[in-house]
């Protein structure tokens, strides 16, 4: 971090010339693009793919475009899918195989590293990258093919200058100023009559591609405006949650009687778990040809909303809606705690704007907090005395 | 008969009770034996005893025409066998068949049933002393009703 | 903690990822009806792995499934699995003779606390299918018979017709240095051994409650109410080991669908001692 100046501005018109040295430099950049009335993270030909001067109105079930009264580039807030399908694909093809009477070959499907570069990575979005490497990289075993695809992606984030109508990232304190680590973080401010990037470098081959690109040192008052900026993002959030001992409180109240509720709109249909920066579990299928000669192996995302996901001979192990509900937003909030030191939740937003049925995860937690069944069994031992 | 207090005292069935009440049930006791094979009792017929196994295997069977007599239960040394004769109308609901050679104390059933009435204390002791022994059956009964073993998940 | 060190010590052995090696199908025994036994030829270099671990087995073109080692950990040029035909798999693996090639990843998972049981007296309850993951422990402890105080083996069933290792049963039972008692849930007049729920085997064993490990397999009710018996007799919670089953995929943590929780069957388990999995074990549809 020493050996680069901290700090530079590049104005807009300049952006053009990050995009092509990241694009020279062999780079497959991935970045917000306008793709059938939504903004979604894809392959970037050419900067035409930026979605300029647009914004979402996100809400419960809701998710719509709506143009900007400005030109910025990074004004709007989380896409229908996030990152998580470059590094860990929807399907991923493990192996094919060939039997001939005994003998068995197996080739694996290798997957080639390639170099990637992430343009526009919100502070959620990263620390749910950091989260999924802790998932898929830290066990005991690790995903080599994950290990490969996330390592080396050149990451250029974005601090949010507005929170969208479902974004809660401040309460999950995983927003909205990048806390991860990363190559360049910008952060964008568009005035009347100025529209630049006030850029932080967080790495060597970061300083580099700045070098050749026109840019100047950032003063000292534009750096402030900057982190106003995001302060003001902090106050725009669209939700707010009380994460105090957040997973007690779940574990706790497994039989709360909110669960019921939920469980009756809750449609199962997974669609929480699929736009999820951080979900990560997966089915294995097995498949063949026609002759059995020929067999392959594939992993594919799938979710614990399913009535498959849990079974086992018998019968599955959680059969009701209330109980898958509870297992995913139990896991996502409190078990995921225990198991991976974080939480697993990065205030994203994505679930509340993405349930056909307007469930939203902050309205949920605060219920059950507002009769936390703790509390209730304290209340009862208190008035025994 | 004399002899067989010290043993059915020590029995945790008759253990605490009131040597008086200790007394009126050895009066009523018998030792008896079943050779491998010998059925001790049988469905329908009247329950005028019950046995405390010294040592030994009893099988209590159903038989149900076409599959034959199914053992549903085996009690075996320190297990008190048979409470129809505490029951009206005091008949046996099931066979019981010694396995292997087994010696028993047999009581007169009949006999402790007026006791009891007479003797409301006497009674409650006792009834207590079964309701227990019931309900561990029972438990046991339970579980293996849900045939846990069975790998269809069959409702 | 013991299970990571034993794990690093078998990485040598199999591939432990996503890619099967194949082994040759030595032996088929029929067991039961529905019940049968593959003795599989492992590569040159062996197989190792710890009492209470698991493999990922896969039948060519039909899927794979998580089934427990129950051979002799002593012998690694032979491995054994006694599986259950309940699904598409495992009725497909059970159609399959000696000479045939199934596939396998392993050894995952956690082992049952041999080191533990040193100096205790060990008590092993197992109902139905629940004996092969317990017979590689019964196994090594009587290769070691020495360091153990008394050895009891209860054993509960269906019905006599479902017995598993009849022979090795009854050579166990004949040793005058281990107590066994097997019971079913029903049988026919024939039979001469017992019949009633496996935990009413516990009042009549000889063990001392105070020191005595327990490591309990089977249905889960079974497993409730057996932990529920021996505490009765005085069985500390921190002596008592139990093997949870949920619906696994990978077998090596990154499906997500084994878990229990917040613990991955997986790789936390499938041994648990009981305080770590308590809570879980009361609580419904977890």
């Amino acid at each position: 971090m020493t050996d680069f100046s901290p700090a530079v501005i590049i104005e807009r018109k300049n952006f053009d010339a990050l995009f092509n040295a990241l694009k020279q430099m062999g780079y497959h950049i991935i970045g917000p693009t306008l793709q059938s009335g939504a903004i979604v993270y894809d392959t970037m030909l050419d900067l035409g793919d930026l979605p300029v001067g647009w914004r979402e109105a996100q809400e419960k079930g809701i998710y719509r475009l709506v143009k900007r009264n400005d030109l910025s580039i990074f004004g709007f807030n989380s896409t229908p899918q996030s990152w998580k399908r470059f590094l860990h694909p929807p399907t991923q093809l493990l192996w094919q195989s060939k039997k001939r009477a005994t003998n068995v070959t197996i080739a694996e499907n290798v997957w080639k590293a390639e170099k990637l570069a992430f343009l526009g990575v919100r502070a959620c979005d990263l620390k749910a990258i950091e989260i999924l490497k802790k998932v898929l990289i830290d066990s005991p075993y690790t995903d080599t093919n994950f290990k490969k695809r996330s390592a080396n992606v050149f990451i250029v984030a974005v601090n949010c200058s507005q929170a969208g109508g479902t974004c809660f990232c401040a309460s999950m304190k995983s927003g909205p100023k990048v806390q991860q680590e990363y190559d360049l973080v910008l952060t964008e401010v568009v005035e009347k009559d100025r529209h630049y990037f006030a850029i932080e470098i967080g790495t060597k081959r970061g300083a580099e591609i700045v070098k050749i690109i026109p840019h100047r040192d950032a003063k000292i008052e534009e750096m402030e405006n900057a982190e106003h900026i995001i302060e003001n993002t902090i106050t725009q959030m669209g939700r707010e949650v009380d994460i105090t001992n957040l997973k007690q409180l779940l574990y706790n109240n497994s039989e709360h009687k909110r669960w019921n509720d939920t469980a009756k709109r809750c449609l199962t249909c997974a669609n929480c778990t699929m736009v999820c920066p951080t979900c990560f579990c997966t089915m294995i299928e097995d498949v063949t040809d026609l002759t059995g000669q020929q067999a392959e192996r594939k992993r594919k995302w799938d979710s614990c909303f399913t009535l498959d996901f849990s079974y086992i001979h018998g019968g599955s192990i959680r059969p009701s809606v209330y109980s898958r509900y509870r297992q995913w937003l139990t896991h996502k909030f409190a078990s995921w705690q225990d198991q991976f030191g974080t939480s697993g939740c990065v205030g994203c937003g994505r679930c509340i704007t993405w349930c056909p049925v307007g469930i939203d995860v902050t309205e949920e937690i605060t219920a059950i907090r507002a009769i936390d069944n703790t509390q209730q069994s304290n209340i009862l031992t208190k008035e025994k005395q | 008969m004399e002899t067989l207090e010290p043993l059915l005292s020590e029995h945790p069935f008759i253990k605490g009770l009131d040597p008086k009440h200790i007394q009126l049930i050895t009066g009523c006791a018998s030792n008896v034996r079943f050779d491998a094979g010998q059925i001790i009792f049988r469905e329908g017929e009247e329950a005028d005893q019950f046995y405390v196994i010294r040592q030994g295997k009893v099988a209590l069977q159903i038989y149900t025409p076409g599959r034959g007599s199914i053992i549903i239960d085996t009690l075996t040394d320190g297990d008190i066998l048979g409470w129809s004769w505490l029951i009206p109308p005091y008949l046996w609901r099931f066979d019981a068949v010694a396995t292997e050679l087994t010696r028993a104390i047999a009581l007169d059933g009949k006999c402790l049933r007026n006791k009891c009435e007479a003797d409301h204390d006497l009674g409650f002791e006792l009834l207590k002393r079964f309701a227990s022994i019931v309900d561990s059956r029972l438990e046991s009964t339970r579980i293996r009703l849900l045939d846990m073993y069975d790998s269809n998940g069959n409702k | 903690m013991i299970a990571t060190e034993i794990n690093k010590n078998l990485e040598n052995k199999i591939a432990v990822e996503m890619i099967p090696e194949f082994f040759r199908i030595l032996h088929v025994q029929r067991d039961t009806q529905d019940t049968f036994t593959l003795e599989l030829e492992p590569p040159k270099s062996g197989f190792t792995f710890a009492p209470g671990q698991f493999n990922m087995l896969y039948h060519f073109g039909v899927g794979e499934v998580p089934i427990s080692i129950c051979g002799d950990p002593a012998i690694n040029d032979k491995l054994t699995h006694t599986i259950r035909a309940v699904g598409t798999v495992t009725k497909s693996m059970q159609k399959m003779k000696k000479g045939e090639v199934l596939g396998v990843r392993g050894p995952f998972g956690s082992h049952w606390p041999v080191e533990e049981l040193v100096g205790n007296d060990i008590v092993i309850v197992a109902g139905g299918i629940g004996l092969p993951p317990l017979r590689s422990s019964i196994y090594y402890i009587l290769a070691s018979r020495e360091k153990y105080g008394k050895v009891v083996l209860l054993y509960g069933t269906r019905t006599p017709n479902d017995i598993l290792y009849r022979k090795e049963l009854e050579q166990w039972r004949a040793r005058f240095d281990m107590e066994v008692h097997v019971t079913v849930d029903r049988a026919a007049a024939d039979w001469k051994g017992n019949v009633g729920v496996v935990t009413t085997l516990i009042q009549r064993s000889h063990f001392d409650p105070f020191n005595t490990v327990a490591m309990i397999v089977g249905p889960e009710i079974m497993m409730r109410f057996t932990i529920q018996e021996l505490q009765k007799r005085g069985v500390v919670p921190e002596n008592i080991f139990i093997s949870m089953e949920r619906n696994m995929k990978c077998g090596i943590g990154f499906c997500g669908h084994c878990q229990c929780g917040s613990t991955f069957i997986c790789k936390d388990g499938p041994v648990y001692p009981f305080k770590a999995i308590k809570d879980i074990l009361v609580k419904r549809e977890i």
